[in-house]
């Protein structure tokens, strides 16, 4: 039992004690608060040291000097190249999309309510690849700058079938048939890209590079492409919190608290088209943050969405640029992608979390 | 799903089948026999008797017969369907028996075979997780089955044809001890002082990926001409059978499915969560692990035999329970479903196209849309 919270050194201060109090309840809720509040602070210093990392480290080993040089644009045209080119870039993208995708991965699990769920079931990421091999079969592109066009519509599209027929199958866009339909889309589009795939080597080559998710040879122009879509995904999603959580009781409860179930299923969906198909046109699709992140988020912080939504946010962007990362160096020059990096390093740790934690079920 | 429409649903489901309880767990025919049901007992396998069930079950086993008949008479040339059926009882010699029982009877007989395994495997693992997406996949055995047999293509190097014939039975072998080994690890690591359904998806997603990410690396640094037909093998396809992918399969499929068919009740009871079915006295861990391992060996074979074939562990337990009506997908209708899409969809892939499709992306195409429409119709039920 607790009857006074402990008095641990704080950020904030504290008002009052409330130990003359007759509600115990409201100490425990303040600590809690302050023990997510310094979770949040943790993960923005690992971000931010991730980041420094990831502007300090890659295949082309150069001084930390070198990269203050370039950074300040004072060195040589080798070491600016370098760091505006090529590190500055990935780090931001790497950053913006495990961001979106942490965040869409939590609005999927959420709205489904099933653990399996992660973005690419909206048909997310096989409306893209489909898209790009399209793209790259019918229309012969080759630069990254094109495909993200191709993948961020074939991204919309796809999920706008997906909700098309889940509100036709369901009427308030439930999780069962959410899921199925989802699946039963994601699975038929990929089915057609595979017929392209296996009938033309062109396609086949430039799809398995892009399919297994990589930030290398993306330029600012990237994240200027895609830079409205998460924006406005994520302004859907911080409006969807609320309703989220009264979600997360039943559809019932959820209705007799007051929310329209229609209205909150549609901003939340709509969220998480923009932000997965905003990733996913940066960077291919990392199947793997959106479906593991959203787990950690409540392993650490719990199930309420005003903290795991923050939370699924920092960590998504912290893996994926650790990720890159370690592919930069693990690889040498053949550097491996951020999608294998974080599967295979990720996988195995996030068995340990689930052996380990008594994870929040949803 | 409204409150409204679910207790319609329910009561429903009370008027076809009896007791909502019974409707649930699908208890032992004794019990049914105690509530004036009745049920059908052949050996160990107790079945409650649902008229809808069995008359379904027996029309998808119908197709089946007509989808093999079919699929041997159909080819380069075709073989009067009477010819077909004198063949398969010995009765005619000849070119036709030649084609009839070397040619295309293994890679019929194939097909069904992956069909009814991979549509009893996934009724099993869709029933004990209570999750429509818990396909066979989540116990890691498509992951594990994928990087034996991509490894085996890439590393064997080659094209698929080429070394199939060069590694003999290698990308089977290859996929089947991929498959054991990532089902045994899932288990393993899932295992806490017993295996929970929750936990085993989580683990199941985190060796799943681990293994997918595997496959890639191994798909982006192949050679073209191996990740080609690696991605075919990927897809699911039929066009290397012969009679040594006919008898595992056969083996396994004859006494994995009875097996199955067997934990039936117990399955309907474990569907109760497990607080409900240890007090029902059922041995739970034990019950779990049967199940797990009767879908990983099904999947297992199946997978060996012809590559993950796409989406029929998926979709066929699904379309088995909204065409029965029922709360959990019924084991045997699963298999007849799964055979007769395999087939059907072999069919399409051998006599529709200009070149051979493999045949996990037509069960694919057939099988998302039916069950898009499915979910459609549904809705038009309810709403009636």
């Amino acid at each position: 039992m607790i009857s006074v919270p402990a008095p641990i050194p704080t950020l904030a201060p504290v008002r009052e004690a409330p130990a003359t109090r007759p509600s115990d309840a409201l100490g425990v809720h303040r600590t809690a608060v302050r023990r997510r509040a310094l979770v949040i602070v943790a993960l923005v210093v690992v971000l931010a040291l991730v980041a420094v990392a990831s502007l300090l480290l890659g295949s082309n080993r150069i001084g930390a000097d070198r990269v203050l040089d370039g950074l300040m644009r004072t060195g040589s045209s080798t070491d600016e190249a370098i760091v505006w080119g090529s590190r500055i870039p990935r780090t931001l993208i790497g950053a913006a999309v495990g961001a979106a995708l942490g965040i869409a991965g939590l609005l999927m699990q959420g709205h489904t309510r099933n653990p399996l769920a992660d973005p690419g079931l909206f048909g997310v990421s096989s409306g893209a690849g489909l898209a790009v091999v399209i793209g790259v079969y019918v229309f012969g592109i080759t630069s990254t700058g094109a495909t993200v066009w191709f993948a961020l519509v074939g991204a919309i599209v796809a999920s706008v079938v997906v909700f098309s027929v889940t509100i036709a199958g369901s009427g308030t866009a439930s999780p069962v048939p959410l899921a199925l339909a989802g699946a039963a889309v994601s699975a038929l589009l990929g089915a057609l890209t595979s017929f392209v795939v296996l009938t033309d080597q062109d396609s086949l080559d430039a799809y398995r590079l892009w399919v297994v998710g990589s930030l290398a040879a993306r330029q600012l122009d990237v994240l200027g492409a895609v830079w409205p879509f998460l924006v406005a995904g994520l302004v859907l999603a911080v409006l969807n919190v609320r309703a989220l959580d009264a979600l997360g009781l039943g559809t019932d409860l959820a209705k007799g608290l007051g929310e329209n179930v229609l209205v909150a299923r549609l901003v939340g969906l709509g969220g998480i088209t923009l932000l997965a198909a905003g990733a996913t046109a940066a960077a291919g699709p990392i199947g793997f943050v959106g479906l593991t992140v959203p787990h950690v988020a409540r392993a650490l912080v719990g199930t309420g969405h005003r903290w795991t939504l923050p939370v699924s946010a920092l960590v998504g962007a912290a893996l994926v640029v650790l990720a890159d990362v370690v592919g930069r160096l693990i690889g040498g020059f053949a550097e491996v992608e951020v999608g294998i990096v974080l599967a295979v390093i990720g996988g195995p740790v996030f068995v340990a979390v689930a052996r380990r934690r008594s994870l929040v079920s949803l | 799903m409204s409150a409204a429409e679910q207790a319609r649903t329910r009561t429903e489901a009370q008027a076809r089948t009896g007791t909502e309880a019974q409707a649930r767990t699908g208890a032992h025919p004794r019990a049914h026999a105690a509530a004036g049901r009745r049920g059908v007992v052949v050996g160990p396998v107790g079945l409650a008797w649902r008229p809808r069930v069995f008359w379904y079950t027996v029309a998808a086993l119908g197709a089946v017969g007509v989808l093999i008949v079919l699929g041997v008479a159909i080819g380069s040339t075709w073989i009067a369907p009477a010819t077909v059926l004198r063949s398969l009882f010995g009765l005619e010699t000849g070119p036709d028996a030649f084609i009839v029982s070397t040619l295309r009877l293994p890679r019929v007989l194939t097909g069904a075979l992956v069909g009814l395994t991979l549509g009893v495997a996934g009724a099993l693992t869709q029933t004990f997780t209570r999750n429509p997406l818990g396909t066979p996949d989540i116990i890691g055995v498509t992951s594990g089955a994928s990087v034996g047999a991509v490894a085996a293509i890439v590393l064997g190097g080659g094209s698929y044809s080429v070394s199939a014939i060069v590694l003999g039975g290698g990308i089977p072998v290859a996929a089947t001890i991929g498959a054991l080994l990532a089902a045994a690890a899932v288990y393993g690591f899932g295992w806490r002082g017993g295996v929970q359904s929750y936990r085993l998806i989580l683990v199941g997603i985190g060796v799943s990926a681990t293994l997918d990410a595997v496959t890639s690396y191994l798909l982006v640094r192949a050679k073209i001409t191996a990740a080609a037909a690696a991605s075919q093998w990927l897809v699911g396809s039929l066009s290397s059978t012969s009679w040594s992918s006919v008898w595992p399969l056969l083996m396994v499929a004859a006494i994995a499915v009875p097996l199955a068919l067997a934990t039936s009740a117990a399955l309907g009871i474990g569907q109760l969560g497990d607080e409900v079915a240890t007090g029902v006295g059922l041995a739970v861990q034990r019950h779990r692990l049967v199940v797990i391992a009767l879908a990983v060996v099904l999947t297992a074979a199946a997978v060996a035999a012809a590559g993950p074939v796409g989406f029929v562990a998926f979709v066929v337990p699904q379309v088995g329970l909204r065409l029965a009506g029922t709360n959990r997908p019924p084991l045997l209708l699963a298999g007849a479903l799964g055979a007769a899409l395999v087939l059907a969809a072999d069919l399409l892939a051998r006599s529709a196209f200009p070149w051979q499709v493999p045949v996990g992306i037509i069960t694919t195409v057939i099988g998302a849309p039916y069950l898009i429409w499915l979910l459609i119709r549904h809705r038009k039920e309810m709403s009636r």
